[in-house]
């Protein structure tokens, strides 16, 4: 982990490069892509589907490995990168929570530092610290199985695991995407105070523009692989160029709705 | 005498026939899972090969297992007349269904469960040995009980060419036209299926319930 904060110059946790990925069929799923995340801030990817949002998040953590351009983690290229180390020094949540059925919610949190070799004591102590951190007592949670959880508590046990290792970035995949509107507000709540607090460096994907003006301390809006600009909330809301009206828009509607009733 | 009366005056030889016939399957089943477990998790994600490898396996179960007894005497190494040939060829038998199940149950694996373990930094054998192989461990046991089964009935064919088991009694019954002797063979390996088959799904049914 601590290979992971150091070595930064220019502030920037994450810089990404004229990354391109294209597929074996000559698809390009992401074109030309640059984008710089600094320390502490939550850099929201939004886009329709197909707009690239998962493979560059995924190039990030090198599940998939660009076609052209590279991305910097801590200055460093992730290509030079061991990719295990890499990962583990990048926290991960996806939108099926990916929580191993067969470990309970304390082993599926003590993921990482179990692979890091973590002093037994230090990882009870660390999982215990996480549970109370995403709000799920430990001594309710701890021995439960995935399959005895809500969606919603899934999700903090995702977010508990992908924290585990006080890794410096954390990755987000429509991490509440699957989940009922009230369940999913308490989340983006907590999860919004969570992220301000623990100044961690988020790259967070969504397709839903509440979420991202939520959440987002900037937002890198997506189409068709390519990056249509970089937006605060406030100026997402200004902006004039289509791309953007569009996904403002479908916010409006729902706003229009209100006023009907 | 009825065949019970026969089985009781014969229980030594019953008893050292069935130890045998245990060994016999014993002996391919470990062959097999040593060979098919690796094999199957090797063919996790090589499509083509995969399909090759099973079709193999799919011809060897389609040939009568009395014709490929036959068939291995002739083989140098492993062949000749004796309990060796019948090992081989149970164990080609139990093949099949260990490696399909291999593959399957492994590749049931939620892909999610998979995304996340490689995306939190699992290295492929901590992804095996951690996650995908104690996942697919009932689909896995499901194959092995199959397998089981299947070896205690043909391994009574394996008496055909002198390698012993309970199937002497029914080639010997056979013979002399008399159902005692066939029953004395086929009752206890009835039996032993059975058995084997009720304690692998207990067992299976553990493991799903973990």
């Amino acid at each position: 982990m601590v290979e992971l904060s150091s070595g930064l110059q220019d502030g920037y946790v994450l810089q990404i490069r004229g990354l391109t990925y294209r597929l074996p069929t000559g698809a390009t799923l992401v074109s030309g892509l640059n984008l710089n995340v600094g320390r502490g801030e939550t850099l929201v990817l939004l886009g329709r589907s197909g707009s690239g949002k998962t493979t560059t998040l995924k190039l990030i953590n090198r599940l998939l490995e660009p076609t052209q351009g590279e991305i910097l983690v801590s200055g460093r290229s992730t290509a030079s990168w061991d990719p295990i180390r890499l990962r583990r020094g990048i926290g991960y949540v996806i939108q099926d929570s990916g929580l191993f059925p067969h470990w309970n919610v304390e082993r599926n949190v003590a993921l990482v530092p179990k692979l890091e070799r973590w002093p037994a004591k230090r990882i009870r102590a660390r999982v215990i610290e996480m549970l109370e951190l995403v709000g799920l007592p430990p001594a309710e949670f701890a021995k439960r199985r995935p399959s005895e959880l809500s969606g919603g508590q899934k999700q903090r046990v995702g977010v508990a695991r992908a924290l585990a290792a006080d890794p410096p970035i954390l990755l987000m995949d429509e991490p509440f995407g699957a989940l009922d509107p009230v369940t999913r507000a308490e989340l983006q709540r907590e999860f919004r105070a969570l992220a301000t607090r623990l100044e961690k460096t988020i790259v967070f994907v969504t397709h839903d523009v509440r979420e991202a003006l939520l959440l987002g301390t900037r937002i890198a809006l997506l189409d068709q692989g390519r990056l249509i600009g970089t937006y605060s909330p406030q100026e997402f809301l200004d902006a004039s160029e289509p791309h953007v009206r569009a996904f403002a828009a479908s916010l409006q509607s729902v706003e229009g709705l209100d006023q009907i009733q | 005498m009825n065949w019970f009366e026969f089985l009781l005056r014969n229980r030594g030889e019953v008893l050292a026939r069935s130890v045998e016939h245990i060994g016999l399957v014993a002996a391919s089943m470990g062959i097999a899972l040593l060979i098919g477990l690796p094999l199957g998790i090797a063919l996790v994600r090589r499509d083509r090969a995969q399909r090759w490898v099973l079709s193999a396996a799919n011809i060897v179960q389609t040939i009568p297992s009395l014709a490929l007894f036959g068939f291995l005497i002739p083989v140098p190494w492993i062949g000749g007349v004796g309990a060796s040939t019948a090992i081989v060829a149970l164990a080609l038998y139990a093949l099949l269904p260990i490696l399909r199940n291999t593959c399957t149950g492994i590749a049931g694996v939620d892909p999610a469960v998979i995304e996340a373990a490689r995306g939190m930094g699992m290295t492929q054998r901590q992804l095996l040995w951690q996650v995908q192989l104690p996942l697919a461990a009932p689909v896995l046991l499901a194959g092995i009980r199959v397998a089981t089964v299947i070896s205690i009935g043909v391994a009574t064919i394996a008496a055909a060419i002198g390698a012993g088991g309970l199937g002497v009694f029914i080639f010997r019954g056979v013979a002399m036209v008399n159902n005692q002797v066939i029953l004395a063979g086929a009752i206890p390996a009835a039996l032993l299926a059975v058995v084997v088959d009720l304690s692998l799904g207990a067992f299976q049914r553990s493991l799903a319930q973990k």
